[in-house]
Order: C-alpha cells, then sequence, then structure tokens
C-alpha cells in the first residue's frame, strides 16, 4: 500500500502569536516550528499501516526550505520519502493543488493528513483533494482499519460518531484518538539523514483567496475574583454584568 | 444575484448555528435561500424564514438522511446553479467543513471558514476570520466571483423578525460516485444540550479526582442548561467520553459562559476554548495560568464550591 502523508509546518501551540510589517508577515522570531499535532496523527497511523502491510510511505509538504527539518522528524518517524513543494503557502486552494497534482502522478492508495492546520484552522485541504481528485474525502477521521482495499473509519459528529466503509482510493482528515504520537528514535533520526528528500516546484501558482492583513484580539481584562464563601456574589455578576445567565 | 445557506437538521429541526447562518446571510443579502436534506417536516423547515430565509429547498429523499459530505456537495452545487446563488453560507462544523472544501472546487469558488463578522464589500470581498485557534484574526479578501462562507459558532445572534419561509422540494442528480462511502452506524448522545452547539458549558478536569465526581458537574449544568465538557487527560483516562474533550486537539467551543472546574488551562486547553464570551474558572490552586485567561475565578475547593453554586443559581430562578 503506497500512503501519502501530508503535513504542515507549523508554530509550536505554546508560541506567542505577533505580526510585522504593518501587519501582514507572521512573525517569527524566536518561534519554535514543529509538524501541526493533526498531522502527526495522521503520520502515526500511517506508519502502523506500513508495518501491517509492508507498504511505503511519502511524506509532503508544501513550503520553502525552511520546512526540510520538520520534513526530516517525519521521515524519522518512519516514512520512507519526502517531497517539498517549494512555495510559501498562503491560501488552501494553492496547498490542494499541489498536493493533488503529486497524487495524481504519484498514484497513493491512501492520502492522509491532519483534520486542520493549528495556524489557518481552515480544514479544507483534504475535501479539495479529493474532489480535485474525484475520490471520497473524509474528516474527522477517529479510527481508520484497512483490509483489503476496503475501509472502515469512525468519523466524529457534533456529539459522537459514525462507522463508514469505503474502498480505496481516499484521502482522509485525521484526528485523535486514531494513533498515539510517535517520537523518533535515535537510530530513526540517523537514517532519516539518508532518505530521499526531493524538491519540486509548484504546477499551478493559482489563488483563491488574499490575505488583507492579520490583527490581534483585544486585551483581555484583568480577572474578577470572588471569595469562595460568597458564589452568591458570582450568580449576581453573571446574571447582571456579564448577562450569559 | 443571491445567497444559498446549507442548513443542518438535527433530531428533525434546524441546528442552531445552521440558524446563525442563515441570519448572517440576511446580514449583507436580502435574497436568502436554504437548502435542506433528510426528513424534517415543513413546519420545522419554515423557521429558517424567522431567520431571514425567503425559501428552504428540501432535499427529503431518505438517501441524504445521513449526511453524506460528497452528496450533499454535489446537491448544493446544483441548487446554488438552480438560484443563480454567488455566494454559499454554512456554519462550520464536522459536517460543514469537509462538505464546503468539496464544493469549492465543484464551484470554482473562493472559501474561508471560521468567519466572524459580517463582510466589507467596499472594496472587493473582505471577512474577518479567526486564526491560531482564536489567537488573532486575519482579514481576507475572497477573489473569486463565488464564494463559500463558513461561520464560525455563536459569533452572530439569530434573528428572529423574519416570516415562515416557503418550503420547496429539490430534486438532487444522484450520482453512484457521490454514495461510494457507506454509512454504517450512528453513535450519538441522546438527551443532552450537545456540546458544539451549547451557550453555556461545564467543564471538569483533574482536579476533580475521579470519574465518580461528576455528579456535581452534571448537576451543575443541568441547573443552567449546559452541555458538560472535559480537559484531554480527563478524555485520555477514560474518565469522561472523547466527545466532549475540549482543547487544541479535541472540540473548539465558543459559548457565552464557559465554567472551568478543577482545569488548570494548558495552553493547549486555552486553545479550545479562549473564544468564549465569559470564562468562570474554580480551582484550589491561586497560581492556576487559566485565572490569566478568566473573567471571574474562584479559588476553593470544588466539591465545595460547585454545589454551592448550584443552589445559588437555582435559588434566583425560583
Amino acid at each position: 500500500m503506497k500512503i501519502l502523508v501530508c503535513i504542515t509546518h507549523v508554530p509550536d501551540t505554546t508560541s506567542k502569536i505577533s505580526f510585522t510589517d504593518g501587519n501582514t508577515q507572521f512573525d517569527k522570531t524566536g518561534v519554535q516550528f514543529i509538524i501541526g499535532p493533526y498531522d502527526d496523527y495522521a503520520l502515526a497511523r500511517a506508519v502502523e499501516l506500513k508495518e501491517q502491510s509492508n507498504g511505503t510511505i511519502t511524506v509532503l509538504n508544501v513550503g520553502e526550505a525552511e520546512t526540510e527539518p520538520t520534513l526530516r522528524k517525519a521521515l524519522a518517524i518512519g516514512a520512507d520519502d519526502a517531497i517539498r513543494v517549494n512555495a510559501n503557502p498562503t491560501d488552501s486552494y494553492f496547498v490542494a493543488n499541489q498536493i493533488a497534482a503529486i497524487a495524481k502522478e504519484h498514484q497513493y492508495d491512501l492520502i492522509l493528513m491532519g483534520r486542520e492546520s493549528i495556524d489557518f484552522n481552515s480544514g479544507a485541504v483534504h475535501g479539495m483533494v479529493g474532489e480535485i481528485l474525484g475520490i471520497p474525502s473524509l474528516s474527522p477521521i477517529m479510527t481508520l482499519d484497512i483490509d483489503g482495499t476496503t475501509a472502515k473509519m469512525t468519523r466524529e459528529i457534533e456529539g459522537g460518531k459514525e462507522t463508514l466503509e469505503a474502498e480505496l482510493p481516499l484521502v482522509l482528515g485525521c484526528q485523535e484518538p486514531i494513533a498515539e504520537w510517535k517520537i523518533p528514535n535515535m537510530r530513526g533520526i540517523m537514517t532519516a539523514r539518508s532518505k530521499p528528500l526531493n524538491v519540486v516546484e509548484p504546477t499551478d501558482n493559482s489563488v483563491r483567496t488574499q490575505l488583507k492583513e492579520y490583527q490581534m484580539p483585544p486585551a483581555k481584562g484583568a480577572v474578577k475574583m470572588i471569595s469562595a464563601d460568597n458564589v452568591s456574589e458570582l450568580v449576581n455578576l453573571l446574571k447582571n454584568e456579564a448577562k450569559v445567565i | 444575484m443571491s445567497v444559498l445557506v446549507f442548513i443542518e437538521i438535527s433530531e428533525g429541526a434546524i441546528k442552531k448555528s445552521s440558524l446563525e447562518a442563515v441570519s448572517f446571510a440576511a446580514g449583507f443579502d436580502s435574497n436568502v435561500t436554504a437548502i435542506a436534506f433528510g426528513e424534517a417536516s415543513a413546519d420545522s423547515l419554515k423557521i429558517a424564514g424567522k431567520a431571514g430565509a425567503s425559501k428552504v429547498l428540501h432535499v427529503g429523499d431518505t438517501k441524504y438522511n445521513d449526511g453524506n459530505i460528497q452528496a450533499y456537495a454535489s446537491a448544493i452545487a446544483k441548487a446554488a446553479d438552480s438560484i443563480a446563488a454567488d455566494t454559499v453560507v454554512l456554519a462550520n462544523s464536522s459536517l460543514g467543513d469537509p462538505v464546503a472544501a468539496r464544493l469549492s472546487i465543484k464551484m470554482n469558488a473562493s472559501l474561508t471558514s471560521n468567519v466572524i463578522e459580517l463582510p466589507d464589500t467596499s472594496n472587493g470581498f473582505v471577512v474577518k476570520r479567526s486564526i491560531y485557534t482564536g489567537k488573532a484574526f486575519a482579514q481576507v479578501n475572497l477573489t473569486e466571483g463565488k464564494r463559500i462562507i463558513g461561520i464560525k459558532k455563536n459569533a452572530t445572534t439569530i434573528k428572529e423578525d423574519g416570516a415562515d419561509a416557503s418550503v420547496e422540494a429539490f430534486s438532487a442528480e444522484d450520482s453512484t460516485d457521490d454514495f461510494k462511502v457507506k454509512i454504517l452506524s450512528k453513535e450519538k448522545a441522546t438527551g443532552d444540550v450537545l456540546l458544539p452547539e451549547a451557550d453555556i458549558v461545564v467543564s471538569g478536569g483533574r482536579g476533580l479526582k475521579g470519574p465518580e465526581n461528576w455528579g456535581m458537574i452534571e448537576d451543575l449544568a443541568k441547573t443552567l442548561g449546559a452541555a458538560t465538557a472535559c480537559s484531554k487527560p480527563v478524555s485520555d483516562m477514560d474518565w469522561r467520553p472523547h466527545h466532549e474533550h475540549v482543547g487544541q486537539t479535541g472540540i473548539k467551543v465558543a459559548p457565552s459562559l464557559y465554567i472551568a472546574v478543577g482545569i488548570s488551562g494548558a495552553i493547549q486547553h486555552l486553545a479550545g476554548v479562549n473564544s468564549s464570551k465569559c470564562i468562570v474558572v474554580i480551582n484550589k490552586d491561586e497560581e492556576a495560568p487559566f485565572f490569566k485567561a478568566a473573567d471571574y475565578g474562584i479559588v476553593g475547593d470544588a466539591f465545595e464550591v460547585v454545589p454551592k453554586l448550584t443552589e445559588a443559581i437555582k435559588a434566583i430562578n425560583g
């Protein structure tokens, strides 16, 4: 089974968010970048499936050269080779087009990625890729089992889950508890250095959205502390000041 | 030109978040049509009119009961074409998001989600959306002639001043390609307020010490008409089901009131709740980082404070 895992290169969840250049650029100063947490779940499940099926994993990122350490980490976790589409991703449609072009060329059985990136939170790329390729796309996927060419999955729905079945090929947006995150071991880190990382240029530069500017939320006021012996004061404030009950 | 709104049905009624999407659409266009799928009575669909829709197209074929992503996207694209809609609006949800993604390719449309304000059309079609899991916003211009807009839950209020909508049957073109995914079963919590839709959420963390102590969280939630939720460690330890886990990798909520009990406030948890309008934190550790993100805080033992709070709310409700 040939599996493609698409990963994002995103600021660590604890990063302080700020912008530069008149609020048009993300300020990367001092920011640690990681594999998107949802993508990490997708990669971990792919590694398990590879072990079961004697398959291969290609990991893909649309990004500039600075994302290569993130791709190397994915190789250390268990991917066999990597592809970097050499472009600064600014738009879900642009990213989906690049992934679909690679997928058309290499014919994967399964295309996995996180349910969304944790920077732009669009949750759109998997669906766009599925539609461009003309194959089913499902998200958010919580469990995935493959029997031959049949995939059985559970998908989160509001307040519960549904169980689904479909034939490969498929595009899936993943989330926990699909697998436990995998931490690269020393052997993985060493072998990742010699695994192929191919750089290709984007096939189509079309975008459908244009960022005008970033904004920060207004500063939050100080917390109002209430004595544990006076909970009726809290109820009063919630009713008459915050007007939320 | 007109706007089409995809409305989701739950237990035969239009979901609150979908009524918010209808009202959002009515806020920038006077010609709003809605489309709904699956079993629902005409009376239950007419309600969309109160929120601002003039007409509801109803795909009542039972094949469409189950929330099939591909089939919904195909039918919505056909409906948008039939009424010459240039904009499709929907609520961000586990169904709305994947449907919107496929629909954007079918319609050659710009797509953006997590929108929180009406568009500015003075120079293009610019919307404000939440990014970095609520830590910042982006002003985004949708550059195509057609666009799809996902509305963040609780980002807008539901209008109730409209008249009943007319309801028309709409026939979607069946394609076997759209039904390749088989939905085998659904497991849904019943009788509770659904967490993603809730206006008030009461959430518990490790400070509750064990699942046997969740009764007081449920009592407070019941008194407030709220949903219950939990932090990631609680879900990981199987004290509570995964669909109650709120946070970066769980459900993201944006209720009017979020009450956190015995949750220290790790940044991953805050990422799931920081769009709440009002946050109350109850924790015995006065150094808990959650207090910095809270509007109101009580330093105290949850086992003493929460029952007192429940009684105080009962008292004002008579």
